[in-house]
């Protein structure tokens, strides 16, 4: 690492007041934190100060870490559906290949278009560059059919970091949780292009006999008679949609969100590094299966009957509860918020697939709903415990 | 049933603001804080719940095209339907002095913090927007009254939620051009995306 130190030293002086380059110090100083924890740093005499080694960027590289198991699984997986689809077979090797091949561009896609924006508004409005994109970054790719023209995921980058996200002053300030607005821009202007059959790559090859590109929630949604669970056997491939195989999440769907497992070894990382709020992850499950016993009880459709339980591996319950909803800046920010939160992103989740046949996303749309809902659920929570702290203070 | 599934439509799915952009000016006068804005979205409801009936008798009392039959088989051919405009302002007008005069009485603070807007309910066009949404959809008079105190709540929880935001706001570095209306706009598409969830949902 000493080439490195050596090197950002050497051209610190061009960044830094009266450099050639003073203009471009944020970014310099994004570079530099990024490799090395900050040279200038309070100094202990004089009082308590708070020392942890968790800053902004840490955090950030936390959560990319927590997200490494989704992008590794979801590689592997487009290249298994594609094998699976047209009936190859291809070898371990072979699938994690073809699936790199489809999904790094649109990672780097993903990156080039944000970060440009990201430094093109710190340079311009003089902030520094936050970390915050990094993970953005990350998650926009996960969460976009493997087939998605490259074009519009740097559109809907575009559109989410300089809309829900630079307008309101860069990390920490918006109230939308930007990925997920990625996502939903792109589903709304461009539906033919993120719904339907779009989740597998076929890259032209003839497909296997009886095949059928629909997700779990697709069949679930357009069974009219009979169970969900028979729908599901009589699919083309009668063990794809088995409960383990949509856990372990052997499945077409979004690049990173279809492993269940994957998101929870994430969910694991993020809570013991205490990064993502337990409180969020375990209502939102809950309230999905509440939602679901409910509709069970109602019973009107066979999606209302089916066991509650499959609405937790089904279309990226899991990658939303994890990395969505527990967003810091757009969630909740109380304690008592985080419950109510949770537990009515999991309900609407829920409330939205059953109900909704036009939109079988519920994740993704109740997270944006109740991230606009946040701010109240905090202002009340705040309002309550005002009220009850004064009741019982006397005068 | 249907009763229910109109009034969830009009709470969500045909919000007021956010599918029709009506009733603007007051949306984005009244959010800066949650209290203003929860006792104007409250002011809205209640004359929404008073004037679409109210509107919805007149109409079909006396305004449709033979709806004065019960006064006399001979005015079957009147069609008095071009007053309606005139008609419906005129009983919002009254109804909003009402609420003010009510709300002036029993909180002052409320009265002082509404200001010119209260008033000002009786040209906001969602009110006057339900009154004329309510002809053309055939609603009878119970779909009439759950409309419109529906097309209420669907306001109040536009403008409770965006006042939230605009509060939170405080701690944001919005860039100076845009600061005000300009991310209180931004603020109101981004909105819209989340409430288009509800398209498409029926009961």
């Amino acid at each position: 690492m000493k080439f490195i130190q050596d090197f950002l030293h050497k051209v610190r002086p061009n960044f830094e007041k009266g450099g050639k380059y003073e203009k471009f110090f944020y970014i310099y100083e994004a570079h530099e934190t990024l490799f090395f924890t900050p040279a200038d740093t309070t100094k202990s005499q004089g009082g308590v100060q708070v020392r942890d080694a968790i800053d902004l960027k840490r955090m950030m590289m936390t959560v990319i870490l927590a997200m490494v198991p989704c992008l590794l699984f979801g590689i592997w997986n487009v290249g298994h559906q594609h094998f699976l689809a047209t009936g190859e077979g291809g070898a371990f090797l072979d699938k994690i290949i073809f699936g790199a091949w489809y999904v790094l561009p649109v990672v780097v896609v993903s990156y080039a278009t944000g970060l440009t924006i990201e430094f093109t508004f710190a340079t311009i409005r003089r902030h520094e560059v936050n970390e915050g994109f990094l993970v953005t970054g990350m998650l926009i790719p996960l969460i976009m059919p493997p087939n998605i023209p490259l074009w519009q995921v740097a559109l809907a980058t575009a559109f989410a970091v300089i809309l829900a996200k630079e307008v309101f002053g860069g990390t920490g300030m918006n109230i939308l949780n930007v990925a997920m607005t990625a996502r939903a821009f792109l589903y709304f202007a461009y539906p033919t292009d993120i719904s339907g059959e779009v989740w597998t790559v076929l890259d032209g090859v003839a497909t296997v006999e009886g095949y059928s590109g629909a997700t779990a929630l697709a069949i679930a949604a357009s069974t009219q008679a009979g169970s969900v669970g028979d729908a599901f056997t009589s699919n083309w491939n009668a063990d794809m949609f088995s409960y383990s195989s949509l856990f372990i999440g052997t499945v077409p769907g979004s690049i990173g969100e279809t492993s269940t497992l994957a998101c929870l070894i994430g969910a694991a990382i993020l809570i013991f590094s205490g990064i993502g709020s337990a409180r969020i992850i375990l209502t939102v499950f809950f309230g999905a299966y509440l939602m679901g016993l409910i509709f069970n009880l109602a019973g009107a459709n066979p999606f209302m009957d089916m066991p509650a339980h499959y609405h937790w591996v089904m279309g990226g319950l899991a990658f939303g509860a994890v990395f969505m909803a527990t967003d810091p800046v757009s969630g909740t920010h109380t304690d008592t918020g985080k419950w109510i939160y949770g537990l009515l992103i999991g309900m609407l989740t829920v409330l939205i697939r059953v109900f909704n046949p036009a939109y079988p996303e519920g994740i993704m749309l109740a997270v944006l709903l109740m991230n606009v809902f946040a701010p109240l659920i905090d202002y009340y929570v705040v309002q309550s415990n005002k009220k009850r702290r004064l009741s019982r203070a006397t005068v | 049933m249907d009763l229910i599934n109109l009034g969830i439509k009009s709470i969500f799915i045909e919000n007021m603001v956010f599918a029709y952009f009506l009733g603007m000016c007051s949306y984005l006068a009244v959010s800066k804080k949650v209290p203003t804005a929860s006792g104007l979205g409250l002011a809205v409801i209640f004359v929404l719940t008073i004037t679409v009936p109210v509107n919805w008798l007149i109409f079909d009392l006396i305004l449709k095209e033979g709806a004065l039959t019960w006064l006399s088989e001979d005015f079957a051919a009147i069609d008095l339907s071009f007053l309606q405009f005139i008609m419906f302002i005129a009983v919002i007008a009254s109804i909003v002095q009402l609420v003010e005069m009510t709300i002036e009485k029993f909180s002052p603070a409320l009265y002082g913090s509404l200001g010119i807007f209260l008033p000002l309910i009786a040209v906001n066009c969602a009110i006057l927007g339900s009154s004329l949404f309510m002809v053309p959809r055939e609603y009878n008079l119970t779909e009439a009254t759950v409309f419109g105190f529906s097309s209420g709540i669907g306001w109040y929880l536009a403008i409770v939620a965006l006042a939230a935001i605009r509060e939170k706001l405080k701690y944001s570095d919005v860039p100076p051009p845009l600061k005000g209306l300009g991310i209180t706009f931004i603020i109101t598409g981004l909105m819209g995306i989340a409430f288009m969830s509800f398209m498409g949902i029926s009961i």
